[in-house]
């Protein structure tokens, strides 16, 4: 199925000289519920900002549903619901008229049940006539959610969707991504929050520094990006890995003081991770510490991190910069004493 | 054409009027009202007819013209400017609407209201002063050109302004200075021939002077000018505003 959304190319350097995005190429399928994930200035809102007509473009192209956002910018706007992350309403509206008013603004008639539906499955409905600065942070962004569902689009843009937000609306919008999912409407949401990506979407794409480092299937990335290691703090410096020891995939740290590592928690077989992944699986750390001492190599401490995201953006970024060199990892505490 | 979205701003521009009838309506009406008891009853029965109108008479169509000028900039840049200053902007900018709809709505709603104040405030000077309107349908197009040109103007401002002080900086520090010294108040063959040539460059002259023309048939300037300057200004504006529009100059980065 060609996809609903296809950005080739794109790049944007602000008249500052700051470079937010740098030549990306995303397609966005048919009916997906995508997550753009990255730490903050990543590029995720200038992304969306370009495709939604907020931010041109410095160089590059997006269609949607095969319309070009500029040459043919009033069919590709028509398909598109925008929730910004900030919460920026018209004070003095009330709620009925400000989504009201956002129908309009798309092109479309009049449609006064389908508001009130939308409102009901909301929770706004009580305060259809409130005024929009009478309400709450997390009420304030209902109703920009409703702003942008209120021309029916086929498309809904989410930037930040639950930054700041109770739990209760974040259950409430998760519940909501996925009816909306389930009658064909595409989703794409920025987050910074792994948890929500894993939560929530089919497909992850990643971006940091204004360049999408990668694009993957949930599945396919959370085992990739769920593994553990474990850092071996050497007695003595190895010059390399010994051939004895190359079937565990170890990586040799700055100086060759520190032997990394990685493995998957509880899986048969091992993640597809890049070097240093743990190629035998479940209980090979027995294994390898037994031949570590085969091979006489000591080590005075031992510790073993799981990778928080903002390891991974670090070690995604880096690995592309310089394949291999990075090995930087949060303690989460030691997991043995030396082993001397 | 969307005219969905155009009658649902322009709507959104009206309804923000009628909340602040008092400030947007009332305030004109009281100012202007002041200035026929000072102007018209209190100096002007000092003051000689000025050809062959009362002067009380003579300064309704200049007294009309500045309240026009300035209502349209006003209305029109607070129209633009406070959506791009709360940042609800994001939504005119992201929905389907070409930038002569965006135009069409905010100027329009901005020089309809405009429009309404001074006739209303028309319709207060016939209770001070007796009026009589030669070409009222001339009358009529003079406001009409001169309220979306000046709304135009102010949408420029609006979208120019990044700051309040901005935003209320050039109808305070130009376009009251020019409608005062643009023969409102007087004719300018009243004054000495050099500040009379200095005047012919105020664009406010052109106006007030066509404006004059369609109540009493007298004019400083021919009325062909006038038109000419007024549609001059309307070709002005509607090229910076588009300029604008096109390049997304100060709406998007």
């Amino acid at each position: 199925m060609d996809p609903i959304i296809s950005i080739s190319a794109l790049s944007k350097t602000y008249a500052s000289g700051f470079s937010a995005l740098k030549t990306v190429d995303l397609d966005i399928r048919r009916g997906e519920i995508f997550a753009l994930l990255g730490p903050n200035g990543a590029g995720k809102t200038t992304l969306i900002s370009i495709v939604c007509g907020l931010v041109n473009a410095s160089a590059g192209s997006v269609r949607v549903d095969g319309h070009d956002i500029v040459r043919d910018y009033r069919a590709a706007r028509a398909l598109v619901g925008l929730v910004p992350q900030e919460l920026t309403t018209d004070a003095f509206e009330t709620v009925w008229n400000t989504v009201s008013f956002t129908r309009g603004l798309f092109g479309k008639p009049p449609d006064p049940a389908y508001i009130e539906q939308l409102l009901k499955d909301l929770s706004l409905w009580a305060k259809k006539d409130a005024r929009l600065m009478m309400l709450s942070g997390g009420m304030k962004r209902r109703v920009l959610i409703a702003k942008a569902l209120s021309h029916e689009p086929r498309i809904l843009f989410l930037d930040e969707p639950t930054a700041g937000v109770d739990v209760e609306l974040r259950r409430d919008m998760w519940q909501l991504v996925r009816r909306l999912r389930d009658s064909g409407v595409t989703v794409i949401l920025t987050t910074h929050y792994i948890e929500e990506a894993e939560e929530m979407a089919d497909r992850i794409g990643v971006i940091a520094k204004g360049a999408l480092i990668l694009v993957e299937d949930k599945a396919v990335l959370m085992t990739k990006l769920g593994g553990k290691q474990l850092t071996l703090q050497l007695a003595a410096p190895l010059a390399e890995v010994p051939p004895a020891l190359a079937r565990y995939g170890l990586v040799l740290g700055k100086g060759g003081k520190t032997l990394v590592y990685r493995y998957e928690v509880g899986r048969g077989e091992g993640g597809e991770g890049g070097e240093g992944s743990d190629p035998a699986g479940d209980g090979a750390i027995a294994g390898l510490l037994q031949d570590l001492a085969a091979a006489g190599i000591m080590f005075t401490d031992l510790h073993t991190t799981q990778r928080s995201l903002e390891e991974i953006f670090v070690s995604l970024v880096s690995e592309r910069e310089a394949p291999g060199t990075d090995e930087r990892g949060n303690r989460a505490g030691p997991a043995g004493e030396g082993a001397r | 054409m969307n005219w969905h979205a155009v009658r649902a701003i322009y709507l959104f521009e009206m309804a923000r009027t009628k909340r602040t009838l008092l400030q947007s309506v009332l305030a004109p009406v009281i100012t202007t009202s002041l200035y026929f008891v000072v102007f018209g009853s209190a100096i002007g029965a000092r003051i000689p007819e000025i050809e062959g109108v009362s002067y009380g008479a003579f300064i309704v169509p200049g007294l009309i013209m500045l309240n026009l000028l300035t209502q349209s900039v006003s209305n029109a840049s607070f129209g633009i400017f406070f959506p791009k200053f709360s940042r609800t902007i994001y939504e005119i900018l992201s929905a389907p609407v070409s930038h002569f709809e965006i135009v069409l709505s905010y100027v329009g709603a901005a020089a309809t209201k405009a429009v309404i104040l001074s006739l209303i405030i028309l319709a207060t000077a016939t209770f001070f002063v007796p009026l009589r309107i030669e070409h009222p349908l001339w009358m009529i197009a003079f406001l009409l050109l001169t309220a979306v040109s000046f709304s135009l103007l102010g949408f420029i401002l609006g979208i120019w302004a990044d700051n309040f002080e901005k935003l209320q900086l050039v109808p305070l520090l130009i376009i009251t200075p020019l409608t005062f010294l643009g023969g409102s108040f007087y004719s300018i063959d009243m004054l000495p021939a050099g500040w009379r040539t200095v005047s012919l460059f105020n664009p406010v002259v052109y106006l007030v002077s066509g404006f004059r023309w369609s109540f009493y048939g007298s004019a400083d300037v021919a009325v062909g000018v006038s038109l000419a300057m007024t549609l001059l200004f309307l070709a002005v504006f509607v090229g910076v505003a588009t300029w604008m529009l096109r390049t997304g100059y100060r709406l998007k980065p």
